[in-house]
């Protein structure tokens, strides 16, 4: 059995999954409850400063997109920070640490940008004994037009500012949550990394509008005939949060520095995916608010059983394994050649695929008029397009033509070498083969 | 004392009242917003959808069920009604596990297919609840066209013709419009006087005249109706049974399926209909099977069905079958009557095995003998009165391409021509190319 137990900077977890900063952890009995059902780890809900709490809206804070049969793939939320008195979250957080020590409890926090501010709320959130703090610099709606999350989360100097004060003012592990609305996220990474950083985590929310009331005239959310736009996350943010997490794991001017990984985590192999990406553990928010606390038994389960499969014996083993693999395009090799394959036997005769490729691809699908689906492989420029349409998953392979093989489209022989678009012919800024170290 | 099922004799009211109102209700239910969305999900949207290929009428099946899935069920309804204005009466009758169903690329995926006749109904109820007629006729073009006949072929053909802006005179023997809609398709499948609903609704196109109770032969030639109209159009059906010639077919409560079916259909109480303790069915066709089940529904103790090939050659759907399986009906096979016993009324029928040889089905020397007081016949219906002069083929109306007959500018179409599966579907299929045969024969001469 592999061991999944998780080690983030130098917050222990037994296991990699852990609840992100969101209403699931909201509340000391939502936290007992997460951690009966498994949780290895939870981020509080953001606390805001002491005083008179914020408010909610009293209206719906949630929209929504959905597949077929309605699973929800992205949700939006125009929530804000906890809505809860400060002493009241303090004093449950206190307790759960107590009662839960083996498990991960991180606190996170958003004040205002005063250096005061984050001093007052560290040392008393030092005094719970929680095993450290993340810095919401990504909540995309509200707050931001109070300056605060994104707001921050958008200015690396501010970024940096604000980390360099919380190392400064607590002995805890820092962890910075960076916002994806940001054009570059190493922007902000490197900001966090030069402030001191122990960590970042990413991606909070997408600025979002995930539909308009046709009959209001609005968007949705709808309060009072009024919408605005609110932070997405769901399975279909996790494209996007994989790029990311991928870019802050490839700089070189952050090698090294731990990512926590968010944003779409729904299985088993989301997680691993995020990991395989350089991410030391995950936070997941809406598969839970989805499916509720249960689905990490299916997480726990499913990662073990693939790690055993594949002899990690540890999370190490694999975390950033597929990280040299993400390159730049100009440096894929334009000389593999692949071709679809239709199995005959799989095939169901939908014809998604002919449809797909013979009005927007490349008319290489010949259909017949007993409604066989066979590639025409002069046509086929391995695009992945039927792939991607056919409803019947492993139906339609990718086959790799050998070197020495002639491609049918080209009429020229598959070459054994490498060849990328640096040294292309049609590349106006080619480089030689000495230019590229190769000779 | 009440009569119950196990009232000797033929006799009615075999059964409690709330017996009737479950036994009667609607087969396939009406699927909810809810129901409908989950079915719509599963479909494809397949390109050149076998399933389109496999509906006679060609409904663009994907296109209607991405309309349903999309939230538009009256765009869905509209794409169905464009192909088969009788798209609500199909959705309920069409034998859809050997048509469009069966097509369905699900069943080689999962064994189990979309629902497209329950999605269909779904959007033609929606839009017929509503809205009003969907179509708006054409300029009128001064054509008059007799349409002979109201079932689904008639209905289908007048409909076509009146939306291209012609006139139609649509006649009908019987006394409602609808044809079998009305009196024979088994009332289960047709609940709440759907077929009466449906004919008003088509009728919101506008341009046709009805007149019940007209016959041609009876009260009208085929020669006067061409005389008085630009173009005819016989949608007969087949108003003949065809004879048991077994001895004793005469007997008292030997009666043809379809009579019994259409009586059935037209009672406003069905505790009123009388029906046998032991019921003998013989035939292996939808009547067959709609009389059997119909009987049991009415609380007769014990129904038999026996059909002189084996299960495979039965012209009824394996689901029908099943059907009449789950209601308690008993299926025989191989076996074909020799005689009715009884005096007076059927006691029992004679059956004797038969055998396939290379010359055909052949009688065997075992026989057997099942209690019968009443014997429905359902061993297929036949033209009856085809007009003089008019060539046939078979025993139907021959007709080549969309409907032409021997005679100029007369057309046929439906059970009554050749060609089609006698099914409610194909008649519409044939009623609707006919008349846009019509049309294009009509507007050509200027
Ligand atoms: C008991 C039974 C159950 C069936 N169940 C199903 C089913 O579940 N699904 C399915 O798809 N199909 C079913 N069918 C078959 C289907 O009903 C027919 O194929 C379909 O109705 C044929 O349509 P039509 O318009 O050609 O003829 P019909 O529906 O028979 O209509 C013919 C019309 O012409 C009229 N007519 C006849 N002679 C004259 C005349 N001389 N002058 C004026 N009018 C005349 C009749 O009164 C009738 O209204 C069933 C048939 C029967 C008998
Ligand atoms: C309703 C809601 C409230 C959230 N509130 C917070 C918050 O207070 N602090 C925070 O850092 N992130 C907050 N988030 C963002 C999540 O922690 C997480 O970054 C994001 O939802 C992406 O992960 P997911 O795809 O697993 O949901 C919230 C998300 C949701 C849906
Ligand atoms: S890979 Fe692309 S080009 Fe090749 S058959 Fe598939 S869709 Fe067409
Ligand atoms: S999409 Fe897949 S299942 Fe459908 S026809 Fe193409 S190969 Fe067959
Ligand atoms: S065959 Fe089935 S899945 Fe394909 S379009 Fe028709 S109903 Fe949809």
């Amino acid at each position: 059995m592999a061991d999944l137990s998780c080690d983030f900077v130098g917050i222990k977890s037994p296991n990699p999954f852990w609840l992100a900063s969101a209403p699931p952890t909201d509340k000391e009995y939502n936290v007992r409850r997460a951690y009966e059902a498994g949780w290895g780890g939870v981020v509080w809900k953001t606390l805001g400063e002491d005083g008179a709490p914020v408010v909610n809206v009293n209206g719906p804070r949630y929209g929504a997109i959905y597949g077929a049969d309605r699973r929800l793939l992205g949700l939006n939320n125009i929530e804000l920070i906890t809505d809860r008195p400060l002493e009241v979250n303090l004093r449950e957080i206190t307790t759960v640490k107590r009662d839960y020590p083996d498990r991960a409890l991180v606190v996170s926090l958003m004040v205002p940008c005063e250096e005061n501010a984050w001093r007052r709320i560290l040392a008393r959130v030092e005094e719970t004994g929680t095993d450290g703090v993340e810095l919401n610099f990504g909540c995309p709606h509200g707050m931001s037009e109070r300056g605060m999350g994104s707001a921050v989360g958008q200015v690396p100097e501010y970024v940096e500012m604000v980390t360099r004060w919380c190392k400064q003012m607590t002995r805890m592990p820092v962890i910075v949550k960076l916002t994806p609305n940001i054009t570059d996220i190493r922007l902000a990474s490197r900001a966090a990394h030069k402030g001191g950083a122990d960590a970042v985590s990413l991606i909070n929310t997408i600025n979002s509008i995930t539909s308009v009331d046709l009959d209001l005239m609005a968007p949705e959310p709808t309060i009072d005939g009024k919408g605005t736009h609110g932070g997405y996350c769901g399975p279909a943010v996790k494209p996007i949060a994989l790029n990311m997490v991928s870019e802050i794991a490839r700089d070189p001017a952050t090698r090294g520095l731990p990512i926590s990984g968010i944003g779409g985590v729904t299985t088993w192999k989301d997680a691993a995916e995020f990991m395989a990406l350089g991410a030391g553990n995950v936070q997941v928010c809406t598969a839970a608010m989805t499916y509720g606390f249960r689905i990490v038994q299916e997480m726990i389960a499913g990662l073990s059983d693939w790690m055993d499969r594949k002899g990690h014996a540890r999370l190490e083993n694999f975390v950033g394994m597929a990280v040299p693999n993400v390159t730049d395009w100009q440096y894929l090799n334009l000389n593999y050649i692949a071709k679809a394959q239709i199995d005959a036997e799989t095939c169901i005769k939908c014809g998604r695929c002919y449809a797909a490729c013979e009005d927007t691809s490349h008319q290489a699908i010949e259909m017949t008029a007993d409604r066989s689906f066979v590639v025409k492989d002069e046509e086929c420029v391995a695009c992945n397009l039927c792939i991607d349409v056919c409803p019947v998953e492993g139906c339609i392979e990718m086959r790799q033509l050998a070197p020495g093989e002639i491609d049918p489209r080209t009429g020229m022989e598959v070459p054994a070498s490498y060849a990328n678009w640096t040294t292309h012919p049609n590349n106006p800024g080619r480089k030689s083969a000495a230019e590229q170290g190769l000779e | 004392m009440a009569n119950s099922p196990l009232t000797p004799g033929v006799v009615p009211g075999r059964l409690q009242p709330d017996d009737y109102t479950r036994n009667f209700a609607d087969k396939a239910p009406p699927l909810t917003a809810h129901e409908a969305a989950v079915a719509a999900d599963r479909c494809y949207f397949c390109h050149d959808a076998p399933c389109v290929t496999a509906c006679p009428t060609a409904i663009d099946i994907p296109l209607f069920i991405r309309e349903i899935a999309t939230g538009a069920p009256a765009a869905a309804a509209r794409t169905i009604f464009e192909q088969n204005i009788l798209g609500g009466m199909c959705a309920r009758v069409c034998p859809t596990e050997q048509l469009c169903e069966e097509a369905c690329v699900r069943m080689t995926a999962e064994a189990r297919p979309v629902e497209i006749g329950r999605l269909q109904r779904f959007a033609t109820d929606t839009l017929m609840t509503r809205e009003g007629h969907p179509f708006v006729r054409a300029a009128p073009t001064g054509r008059r066209i007799a349409v002979v006949g109201a079932g689904p072929a008639g209905l289908a053909c007048a409909h076509r013709l009146a939306m291209k802006g012609h006139e139609v005179q649509l006649f009908d023997a019987r006394p409602k419009a609808g044809g079998l809609n009305e009196y024979g398709i088994a009332a289960y499948k047709t609940v709440n006087d759907y077929a009466q609903a449906e004919v008003a609704w088509l009728m919101g196109i506008g341009g046709i005249a009805v007149t019940n109770g007209k016959a041609l032969g009876r009260d009208m030639t085929l020669d006067e109706l061409r005389a008085g109209h630009d173009a005819v159009f016989l949608a007969i059906g087949l108003g003949g049974v065809n004879a048991l010639r077994a001895e004793g077919e005469d007997k008292a409560q030997v009666v043809d399926a379809v009579d019994f079916i259409a009586r059935l259909r037209q009672a406003e109480d069905l505790s009123t209909i009388p029906v046998g303790r032991h019921v003998v069915v013989i035939g292996g066709g939808m009547t067959a099977v709609d009389a059997a089940v119909q009987s049991k529904l009415l609380g007769a103790e014990s129904v038999t069905m026996v059909y002189r090939r084996d299960r495979a050659a039965m012209s009824a759907s394996e689901e029908e079958q099943h059907l009449a399986s789950s209601k308690g009906v008993r299926i025989v096979t191989g076996a074909a009557p020799l005689r009715l016993l009884g005096e007076g009324a059927v006691e029992a029928v004679e059956f004797a095995y038969t055998r396939e040889t290379d010359t055909g089905l052949e009688l065997t020397d075992e026989t057997f003998r099942i209690r019968a007081d009443q014997v429905f016949k359902a061993i297929g219906q036949k033209l009856e009165g085809a007009p003089e002069g008019i060539a046939l083929s078979g025993r139907k109306i021959a007709v080549t391409g969309p409907g032409r007959t021997s005679l100029p500018l007369v057309w046929a179409g439906g059970d009554c021509a050749t060609g089609g599966d006698d099914l409610t579907v194909t008649a519409v299929a044939e009623g609707r190319d006919a008349a846009e045969d019509i049309h294009a024969t009509l507007m050509a001469e200027g």
